[in-house]
């Protein structure tokens, strides 16, 4: 026979896990927005917002978690690459009027994948850049990694600026893409339904990449242990390098589909969005992208449910959110390493 | 013969502070060969040196006749050199099974060879779909010296594989130990005296980043002037 020995709360906390943990907390914040709201048809509307809004926050911070985690980097720079895939995807959707604005679905749909395809290409290559440029001569430095990424990111919006000028550029929203479905008497924007499927597709092929490849397995090894990894026989400098690729590249993604979300958009666009990719970062949990999946959906719940209840709470509602998830778990819901 | 490995005349600093002071070593192939010493003696520094983890100041690293003084810490476990560390390493996030196969060189397993590491170590096979974190400190140190041996190593470093286990463990490690010394060599750093005795053939005592001593674990099993002078310690107390 075996004595459980374990305390009341870590036995109570030992069942919550097992019946799936803190991935409920998204449930529970739902039900209780259910409560206050009254109105169910508002109440998923602002649902659906919050998941898609969510979504493309997550691409915007999964990258950002792994690269923390793995690579130890704070890299305040990388709102720059959300502004720089915002203005490209912004740029090539207006290349692609006719497509983008026709009558055709296909070409409407082709003409927003390439826009996205074209970002995303650049932030990886951008990333690329970043990294041999900036981040390599700083590594183990954290006072050095915050100075230099906000020079660069300064430097970046200033490049964006020379480029597009300082005046908001409108962006073309895919004519398939626009309008409502009404459901029910819920009604429910499909760009939103179309961020919040392609933000679970990335979030599918991140997921089989990190556990049913050996990169993966590299990766996930690394960011718990990086020393043990060499050891082992495996450059960690060039998992460094395809992580930051693959991490600036989903921060483009993620700044192309918040373009076409707002439609109007200017060279501050990443530095806004920044404070709440890092709030989903310390949510989730460095270097796990189920805990930025967690934490993105959190944020993009709260926002969304707070905006409606009480508007001037938006964002010190994510604040509060945090605070209270720190306080609760230091080290964010999900961490794949604790430092 | 050749020594599998040399050390001649390490220096190695760890930011402004210098621990090694000249170690020259030299390590024969095959069996098990121990360095000793009390703790901040520099022993752990040694292995650490060796695997490129810290970087040799001053000296040189021979392997085989191959310097590898300069050469980075994954060149140098590609050259066939393991190592376990004194926290073991384990992914705890990873599986047992993830944790073996990221040790091989190509993600696949030699059958054969991984049937003799569970039949060494019951507890690899028992636990193999386990996240790593769940295992007991003995268990981890199993998983650590299993990854070591997946494949076949020319020299494997072990620093201090004893420490926090049980005496019934301790005993299970030496005769595993015995095992997979008679098909590779192994540097052990270790403090438990017992232990080092039991499984090896040479012995350096390291003292203040310095060899004092070198010459045959039987002789200093044997001699206690020896061991009080380079070890402070009095076998019959252990």
């Amino acid at each position: 026979m075996t004595l459980n020995t374990a305390s009341l709360p870590a036995r109570i906390r030992a069942d919550i896990d097992r019946f799936g943990g803190v991935l409920w907390l998204p449930v529970l914040l739902a039900v209780i927005a259910l409560l206050l709201i009254g109105q169910p048809s508002t109440w998923a509307t602002l649902t659906i917002a919050g998941l898609a809004m969510g979504m493309m926050i997550f691409l915007m911070a999964s990258g950002l978690s792994l690269i923390f985690g793995l690579m130890d980097v704070l890299n305040f720079g990388h709102s720059a690459f959300v502004t720089a895939g915002a203005f490209i995807g912004a740029t090539v959707l207006a290349w692609l009027g006719f497509w983008v604005t026709g009558g055709n679905p296909a070409l409407n749909l082709a003409g927003l994948l390439l826009a996205i395809a074209a970002a995303t290409i650049f932030g990886a290559l951008a990333g690329w850049f970043f990294e041999r440029v900036v981040i390599r001569p700083v590594y183990q430095d954290h006072l050095r990694q915050i100075l230099i990424t906000v020079g660069a990111l300064i430097v970046a919006e200033e490049l964006v600026l020379l480029i597009w000028g300082g005046a908001p550029i409108p962006v073309p929203r895919p004519a398939v893409l626009t309008g409502s479905i009404v459901f029910a008497g819920v009604s429910v924007e499909i760009y939103r339904i179309f961020a919040f499927l392609l933000g679970i597709l990335v979030y599918v092929a991140m997921h089989l990449v990190l556990n049913r490849t050996r990169l993966g397995l590299l990766i996930r090894a690394g960011v718990e242990n990086r020393e043990m990894v060499e050891a082992l026989g495996f450059r960690v400098d060039r998992l460094f390098i395809l992580v930051f690729m693959a991490g600036s590249a989903l921060a483009a993604m993620g700044g192309a589909m918040w373009a076409g979300y707002q439609g109007l958009i200017t060279a501050a666009l990443g530095s806004e969005m920044m404070i709440l990719v890092f709030i989903v970062v310390i949510i989730g949990g460095l270097g796990s992208i189920q805990g930025s999946l967690l934490g993105a959906i959190l944020v993009g719940l709260m926002a969304n449910y707070v905006a409606f209840l009480v508007p001037k709470m938006a964002l010190a509602s994510n604040m509060l959110l945090m605070m209270a998830i720190l306080l609760w778990r230091p080290y964010g819901l999900l961490p794949a390493v604790k430092r | 013969m050749a020594p599998i490995l040399r050390l001649d005349d390490v220096h190695t600093n760890i930011a402004q502070y210098q621990i090694l002071h000249g170690v020259s070593l030299d390590v024969p192939e095959g069996g098990v060969h121990v360095i000793l010493g009390r703790n901040g003696a520099g022993k752990t520094t040694t292995l650490r040196t060796i695997m490129g983890l810290w970087k040799a100041r001053e000296g040189s690293i021979q392997f085989r006749g191959q310097d590898i003084t300069r050469l980075s810490t994954p060149d140098i476990a590609r050259l066939g050199i393991a190592f376990v560390p004194e926290n073991m390493g384990i992914f705890g996030g990873l599986t047992v099974e993830e944790n073996m196969r990221l040790a091989t060189h190509d993600g696949s397993f030699d059958a054969a060879r991984l049937a003799r590491i569970h039949a060494i170590f019951p507890a690899i096979a028992q636990f193999w779909q386990k996240p790593a974190h769940a295992l007991s400190g003995g268990q981890k140190q199993m998983l650590a010296v299993s990854r070591a041996i997946i494949e076949k190593r020319d020299l494997i470093l072990i620093d201090e594989p004893t420490k926090g286990l049980a005496p019934a463990i301790i005993r299970n490690m030496i005769a595993a130990f015995r095992e997979i010394a008679a098909e590779t060599t192994i540097l052990l750093v270790e403090q438990n005296f017992h232990f080092a005795k039991a499984l090896g053939q040479t012995v350096a005592v390291i003292d203040d980043g310095r060899i004092v001593h070198r010459g045959t674990m039987a002789e200093l099993a044997g001699d206690a002037d020896l061991q009080s002078r380079f070890l402070s310690l009095s076998l019959e107390a252990h």
